[in-house]
């Protein structure tokens, strides 16, 4: 009859053994580190050809002599640039029609079955389009960039609008807001939460859209540098810019994350971590 | 004081007038009707409460004379003026506090909300949350969030942003019936206090028979759905009440025992003109 803990423990206990904030914290660094090593250790022993695939100091030390050319800065700002802008366009168009659609059911109906159709069609299906509108320009990219993310912002603006609480309209109609009023104060902060997602969600295409125009149209940025790089045999160094993209993602999503902890401080998804 | 002046108002203190109000709703030509006919003054100064089974209209009747509903016939009129919308100097204080309370605004900035609504200049806005918190005992939590306060605390923020509002009339929609015995007793005893110091208007729908008793000065039975009203019974308790003494009162139990036998009769479809 011993149905005793200790002697159920296997070797094996760690693996589902819930983790506190320090555990966690150092399997995640762990997992870095696990990674990091095999990208250094499998070209060197062979397991994947270090001609494709070079050991990760190679990619580092190419990384740090990039860093020093003025064209690797230029490219960076490029991308960037062409990102913020598509990003603000989409955003821009995202909340005025997600608004619009959310807020007005006629509109909403209107709209509905065309946005169905037109959300899935790839945004790379308009390259040749956008070249042959542009050229190889920046606004070629932009034209991508805006068909990707504004479907995202969209969407969540137009939820967030449908969302305002039957009880919270009546407490606003009750006590005679004006249109305008409500709007800022009531219907905007209900859509906060929705449009911070969909910002966080269309700032990630963007930047997918940003790189991909730039390797498959050839608009300056990084994602130019890295077909030069492929083309002129310079595996290393191309591996070093694919690395940048990545950092590039991430602190986009750090900080659209910081963001929304700031803004949100009262929302259920954040206040829970914010109590104590 | 001229002589038409009298002779127009035929009850000088009669701040709502409902007079064969009517709300037939339309359901794909299927009409319900909910309320038949209500016909009922309140004085300025009153506290009224209204007290029917579940399914009696009750909410029906309540967003009608909030404007926050068409009726279909009849008037209710707050002051001599035809209420179509949601009339000046009106309050409403709804069942559903969590949610007609704004999550992203502090407790002062909830209760200030009506006003800065109204383009009432900061400094009074200020002066008139304090106090309204003052009255409702929430002085020490303007700074915080709804969300942080327990239900009782959130239906007194409501409260206080009713009384800031400074409302000729208060409409208060079984604003207790989530709260728990206890808190609803404080309640209760708030409502009565507020009434007192501040000479509020008072109409309070409730399904719970001893509270209205409790509460009002008068209490008006609802019917079964179509809504009329069957009983108008004053309440001849003294004006001071307290929660133990009060309830304890041989006038207490017979009232109940009327007013408990009278919803009894509704729910089993007693009619106005019925033998009671």
């Amino acid at each position: 009859m011993s149905n005793n803990v200790a002697t159920r423990r296997s070797w094996l206990w760690f693996l589902w053994t819930p983790l506190n904030a320090v555990q966690r914290a150092w399997a995640g660094v762990a997992g870095v580190v696990v990674f990091l090593v095999c990208l250094q250790v499998l070209p060197l022993t062979g397991a994947v050809d270090p001609k494709h695939t070079p050991p990760l100091s190679e990619v580092i030390s190419a990384l740090v002599s990039r860093l020093a050319t003025p064209q690797f800065w230029e490219a960076l700002l490029n991308t960037l640039t062409t990102w913020g802008i598509g990003l603000g366009i989409s955003v821009a168009i995202g909340v005025v029609a997600g608004l619009l659609i959310g807020g007005i059911p006629v509109v909403r109906e209107f709209t509905a079955s065309t946005i169905e159709f037109l959300r899935p069609i790839p945004s790379v299906a308009f390259i040749p389009l956008a070249v042959l509108l542009y050229g190889t320009g920046r606004d070629a990219t932009l034209l991508l960039i805006i068909y990707a993310a504004v479907w995202q912002m969209l969407i969540q603006v137009s939820y967030g609008a449908q969302d305002v609480d039957p009880v919270a309209r009546d407490t606003a109609r009750s006590y005679r807001f004006p249109k305008g009023f409500t709007l800022i104060n009531v219907v905007v902060p209900t859509v906060l939460p929705y449009a911070v997602t969909g910002f966080r969600l269309s700032a990630s295409v963007a930047l997918i859209l940003a790189i991909t125009g730039e390797l498959i149209i050839g608009t300056p940025g990084l994602g130019k540098l890295i077909v030069i790089a492929q083309e002129s045999g310079a595996v290393a160094s191309m591996y070093a810019l694919v690395l940048v993209t990545g950092f590039l993602g991430l602190a986009v999503n750090v900080i659209v994350r910081m963001m929304e902890r700031r803004v949100l401080h009262w929302h259920a998804s954040v206040r829970r971590e914010g109590m104590k | 004081m001229t002589i038409s002046d009298s002779v127009s108002v035929q009850s000088p203190d009669v701040l709502l007038q409902v007079r064969g109000l009517r709300k037939t709703y339309e359901v794909r030509n299927d009409p319900i009707e909910a309320i038949r006919r209500l016909t009922f003054d309140i004085h300025a100064g009153d506290l009224v409460c209204i007290v029917g089974p579940s399914g009696a209209g009750k909410t029906t009747l309540l967003r009608s004379l909030a404007g926050l509903l068409t009726p279909s016939g009849g008037s209710a009129k707050l002051d001599g003026e035809e209420i179509v919308e949601p009339p000046k100097g009106m309050a409403v204080v709804f069942q559903e506090y969590a949610r007609s309370l704004f999550p992203w605004l502090t407790i002062a900035q909830n209760v200030a909300l009506p006003l800065k609504a109204q383009g009432v200049d900061r400094a009074t806005r200020a002066e008139k949350t304090a106090k309204a918190l003052e009255a409702v005992g929430l002085a020490d939590v303007a700074k915080r969030y709804p969300w942080q306060l327990s239900g009782g605390m959130q239906q007194r923020v409501a409260l206080a942003r009713a009384v800031a509002y400074e409302p000729r009339i208060l409409l208060m929609d079984e604003p207790f019936a989530a709260v728990d015995a206890q808190t609803r007793a404080d309640l209760e005893d708030l409502v009565r206090n507020l009434w007192h110091r501040l000479g509020l208007t008072v109409l309070f729908v409730t399904h719970d028979i001893d509270e209205s008793i409790y509460l009002g000065q008068r209490v008006l039975v609802l019917s079964n759905r179509p809504t009329e009203i069957l009983d108008d019974i004053a309440i001849n308790l003294p004006d001071e009440r307290d929660q133990l003494t009060t309830r304890n009162e041989p006038e207490f139990a017979r009232l109940r025992a009327e007013v408990y036998e009278r919803v009894q009769q509704a729910k089993a479809g007693r009619r106005p003109g019925d033998a009671a």
